[in-house]
């Protein structure tokens, strides 16, 4: 009996002895280098893995950063500061990649929009959209049942009382999370220093677009036409408003327009500091 | 009859209209014709604004091969060619005709064609242009069906006549009716397809469609006409192939692996009156019905005719709560009711009772399980669903082979939208396919 015990001892512990030689041969002889930045740099990310910079997550971006294939500014999530630091362990510039923040190109809310009927089903926007478009007169309007509040990674979307998302722009990282959930396409992310911006996707005019929404575009045009040439272009009876170019804005193109569709935005959406109509004693 | 497997047994509701014979419904002011009423690419308009046209003049080409020509359901002058709703909410471009009051609205006849005289291909043709396509509600265009692929065979004609969601008797009345045009039109097809047996299958809640159709010619030679158990979903092709054949559709494939092609006996009729008179589809019979309606009635009525004009028509009560355009089960909610009736719309239920029933949790009870006719496992699509993981909605749970019949939803004890959660997957999954 003690001379069993005795082999099982013996061969466990031989065993263990036998793999903990292999393990410390392979410690010593088969070691991966891996550059101390790159771990380093990932815990000064922010861990979201949103994935708006477009690599697969945080530690992707940050072996990207250290090989120099992007710029710390590609983080949209980091806070400058943060950003800085980064750039200086690297020895980088930190590039300069502006803000950018998702905004809604719709703001009829309950009170502005006409519902013929009420959706009763499944509470979620792709859902109702399904169901003869979701009970809203606007065929492209906000249905405000808040996929985009729930795909939020960083609580940055709130539904108002009129039943409109509010995007949050210093919460906001443009990761790109809302645009995919918004069954209408309505988000769109911008540069935060662009401040015009078109509150309606609307593709009806005139009447037929004012018989649905009081605060619909109508595609009357005079916002292209007040715009430095090429800023606003009429699409589809829609203004498309050319960000991409380096264009400084003006409120001017926001001022002549009849339903207060085209807005100058700089905080939150849909509040009064953002209606530069108001602002310029203009009758709303 | 083997039955299939699992399904419901709704209340079938069908009293409110199963007595009533088919009226004409009268001609509307005007018409609105939506270029896309079927599966498949829109049709081509040929007309411009200002043109007068003819009851049953060609007025858009097919758009392609899965498309369908569109004809002039009243005489009348173009008025408008603008993109209109329609019941699933999108606005889809649409020939609006105004109807000419002093116009007899006759129709111009042509003397029968004889179709065993056409080779397939021809045939396929003279269906396409007819603008026929799937009376139960899918909208197929028909013509697809018989352009029988190179090395493929069609043994099976089954013809369906199960009309298994409650309310709806518009395929009733048809078979009540006319049994003559519907055994001509399965004639035509089961010659010009040359099959070996051609099955009607009936629910056993229509004996006298039964006895009309069997009087008619059915029951002779190698036309059958089969009384069926009354199950949902049995108007479902691949419920209808196993009711009758006792044989399964594998899955993601179509009747034609097994040599067969499924028809809707409403199709059968349209395809004689073609071949008889040279009448296209426009006009089609629908159900009027639901406790909301003063008068239920089945009705034919022409396309493009506006649900709203048809629901004054018949009246309706002050207490209504919903409109739903086809049947309870697998019907679409009206958000509104100035839509055009189209080439696949089968009824209106009026409803009075307010919509959706409480939600609780799932109580796993299984009963999803054992309604649905696909054996697919409808809580875990549901939960997945609702979670967006939909890539493993596909992965894990087949929602693909989802027939979106409702069983699911009417089993759930707990008041779980299930089917509406598996087509939000469906659109999602199919919106990440296009953007690939």
């Amino acid at each position: 009996m003690p001379g069993a015990i005795v082999t099982a001892v013996g061969i466990m512990g031989g065993l263990g002895l036998g793999f903990a030689t292999v393990l410390a041969v392979a410690y010593r002889f088969l070691k991966v280098e891996e550059d101390p930045r790159v771990a380093q740099v990932e815990s000064m990310l922010p861990s979201t893995n949103c994935g708006a910079c477009g690599q697969p997550g945080c530690a992707a971006f940050a072996e990207a950063l250290v090989a120099g294939r992007v710029v710390p500014s590609g983080c949209t999530v980091s806070s400058a500061a943060a950003i800085e630091s980064i750039a200086e362990l690297l020895g980088v510039d930190a590039g300069g990649a502006l803000k950018r923040v998702a905004r809604v190109h719709c703001a009829g809310g309950t009170a502005e929009s006409r519902a013929p009927s009420t959706y009763q089903g499944h509470a979620s926007c792709r859902s109702a959209a399904l169901v003869s478009g979701g009970g809203k007169g606007c065929t492209w309007g906000c249905l405000g049942l808040a996929d985009c509040a729930a795909s939020c990674g960083f609580d940055a979307i709130v539904m108002n009382a009129n039943g409109l998302p509010v995007i949050d722009p210093d919460k906001c990282t443009a990761c790109g999370d809302c645009v995919d959930a918004c069954p209408k396409d309505l988000i769109e992310i911008v540069p935060i220093d662009k401040p015009i911006f078109v509150q309606c996707a609307a593709l009806s005019k005139g009447e037929e677009a004012m018989a649905e929404c009081a605060v619909a575009c109508d595609g009357c045009g005079r916002c292209a036409a007040d715009a430095p040439t090429g800023l606003i272009e009429m699409v589809n009876n829609l203004p498309r408003v050319h960000y991409e170019l380096d264009i400084p804005h003006t409120a001017d193109p926001t001022l002549r327009c009849p339903t207060g569709a085209i807005r100058w935005v700089t905080g939150l959406q849909y509040n009064a500091e953002s209606d530069s109509r108001r602002k310029h004693g203009l009758p709303r | 009859m083997s039955g299939f497997a699992h399904g419901v047994h709704p209340p079938d509701n069908k009293h409110y209209t199963e007595k009533l014979p088919i009226r004409r419904y009268p001609f509307p002011r005007r018409v609105v014709l939506p270029l896309s009423q079927h599966i498949g690419a829109p049709s081509r308009a040929l007309v411009a604004v200002g043109d007068r046209v003819q009851r049953g003049q060609l007025i858009a080409n097919p758009g392609g091969f899965v498309s369908t020509a569109l004809h002039a359901s009243v005489t009348g002058t173009v008025v408008e060619i603008a993109p209109y709703r329609v019941s699933s909410g999108a606005l889809v471009p649409s020939i609006v005709i105004e109807t000419d009051p002093f116009d007899a609205q006759r129709l111009e006849e042509r003397p029968p064609l004889d179709p065993s005289a056409l080779n397939n291909k021809d045939f396929v043709q003279h269906i396409q242009m007819a603008g026929i396509v799937g009376l139960g509600g899918a909208a197929f265009p028909s013509h697809v069906k018989y352009a029988v692929p190179e090395g493929k065979r069609i043994e099976h004609l089954v013809i369906n006549g199960a009309e298994c969601e409650p309310f709806l008797t518009c395929d009733h009345r048809v078979m009540l009716e006319s049994p003559e045009q519907v055994m001509g039109g399965i004639a035509i097809v089961a010659e010009r397809l040359g099959v070996r047996s051609t099955h009607v299958g009936i629910e056993d809640n229509k004996p006298d469609a039964v006895e009309a159709l069997r009087r008619a010619g059915g029951g002779k030679g190698n036309i059958q006409v089969d009384a069926l158990h009354v199950k949902y979903p049995q108007g479902a092709e691949k419920m209808l192939i196993k009711a009758i054949h006792g044989r399964e559709v594998p899955a993601g494939k179509l009747p034609l692996e097994l040599g067969m092609v499924v028809n809707n006996v409403g199709t059968m009729a349209a395809i004689y009156d073609y071949f008889q008179t040279g009448k296209p589809l426009i006009e089609r019979v629908l159900t009027v019905t639901g406790p909301g309606v003063a008068e239920p009635a089945n009705l034919l009525v022409p396309l493009g005719t506006s649900v709203r004009e048809i629901l004054e028509y018949c009246g309706i009560k002050p207490e209504v709560t919903q409109v739903i355009m086809g049947g309870p089960m697998m019907g679409q909610p009206l958000a509104e009711l100035d839509v055009p009736v189209q080439k696949g719309t089968s009824g209106l239920l009026v409803l009075t009772k307010a919509g959706m029933a409480k939600e609780y949790a799932c109580i796993r009870c299984g009963r999803c399980l054992e309604a649905c006719p696909e054996l697919l496992n409808p809580q875990l699509l549901a939960k997945l669903a609702r979670g967006g993981r939909w890539e493993e909605t596909e992965s894990r749970a087949f929602v693909f082979d989802c027939i979106e019949c409702g069983s699911c939803s009417y089993a759930c004890p707990s008041g779980i939208p299930i089917v509406q959660l598996i087509k939000t997957s469906k659109a999602e999954l199919r919106k990440r396919q296009r953007a690939k």
